[in-house]
């Protein structure tokens, strides 16, 4: 009895612990990994990009206001220009096609949970289904 | 005779003077030292860019080209702290040479320095014939050359260069690393307080 009340403490303070430890760090490693890769070199790894040049994801309005975009601008990038806080940006986004759908959600929520950002998760089943359509969309073009 | 010489090293001790980089040249029993040769370019605001723009100046330059897709982003964004840093100091200047010149016209290069809303007295985008500014850029980065981490001995993109009122260069950094640029800046600091 006592032995095992012992192992439940220590598995209680362990956990606690874990708990802790994790409350510090985004929870998205594979969409920050991929942040990383993909779109730090513009954004940059505070998510302020570029002054005029390259748009923040920081405190993005956009991320809200164009939320059903989001994915199909991950994978395939956007031309022209978008208002992002009121500030107009030109640069075009290359797109990154051979991202996954999952890979994708991991990036939006990693996004959407850092640097202060505290929005709305994606949901996988979202993502897929936005795909398809902008997918189905662009064959018709 | 050519003595390749290369000196940098990581020191961030006391203020001194700093190398001065580049192959040295013994002439007559005197050293005669690499310097950036004669050069002209047209800048965003169409004026024409020569050695004399930067006469009694210090200046930074770099290599870049608008559709970048990769580490130019962070060297403007590098070349922007060193342009704050320094932007009430007359004594500085920042040049960045596009390696893109079909694309970055006189236009481009415009939009971009208004994207970064910098003074074009003070950060001059050049473009020109290609030829040319690929020729400067060797020369720019011959100093660079000997870098044992970098694949082939041979990666200079990214690099952010001093050059002195004398045209000789007499620092660099890796413009992607925010903690070297801390480095370089201090380096521009010794350099402007040597010249006084």
């Amino acid at each position: 009895m006592k032995k095992n009340n012992l192992f439940l403490t220590a598995l209680f303070v362990l956990t606690a612990g874990l708990a802790l430890l994790s409350c510090d760090k985004n929870q998205f490693t594979q969409g920050k990994i991929l942040y990383t890769n993909f779109c730090e070199r513009c954004h940059m790894e505070d998510g302020t990009g570029l002054r005029g040049i390259i748009p923040p994801l920081a405190g993005a309005d956009f991320l809200e206001t164009h939320k059903t975009e989001l994915p199909c601008i991950i994978r395939y990038g956007i031309k022209g220009d978008i208002v992002v806080n009121g500030k107009t940006y030109q640069t075009e986004m290359p797109g990154e096609p051979k991202l996954t759908e999952f890979e994708i959600t991991n990036i939006i929520n990693y996004i959407n949970t850092s640097w202060g950002n505290d929005l709305e998760l994606a949901r996988h089943t979202d993502v897929r289904a936005i795909l398809k359509a902008c997918e189905a969309a662009r064959k018709e073009q | 005779m050519l003595i390749p010489f290369f000196v940098w090293g990581c020191q961030d001790t006391a203020p001194k003077d700093l190398p001065i980089l580049g192959e040295r040249d013994v002439v007559n029993g005197d050293t005669v030292y690499h310097a950036i040769p004669d050069f002209a370019f047209i800048d965003q605001d169409s004026q024409l860019v020569t050695n004399e723009t930067f006469a009694g100046k210090a200046y930074v330059a770099d290599f870049f080209f608008v559709h970048c897709p990769t580490i130019c982003p962070k060297t403007s964004a590098q070349m922007l702290r060193i342009y704050e840093h320094f932007q009430n100091d007359d004594r500085l200047m920042l040049v960045a040479h596009t390696v893109d010149p079909k694309r970055d016209t006189v236009a481009a290069l415009k939009k971009y320095s208004d994207g970064l809303g910098v003074s074009s007295s003070k950060w001059r985008f050049l473009t020109g014939e290609k030829d040319s500014l690929y020729e400067i850029a060797d020369d720019y980065f011959s100093i660079a050359m000997e870098d044992s981490e970098a694949p082939g001995g041979f990666d200079h993109s990214g690099r952010l260069i001093l050059v002195d009122k004398n045209r000789h260069i007499r620092s660099f950094c890796n413009g992607t690393d925010p903690a070297d640029v801390d480095r370089f800046i201090k380096d521009i600091e010794n350099l402007l307080n040597e010249e006084k």
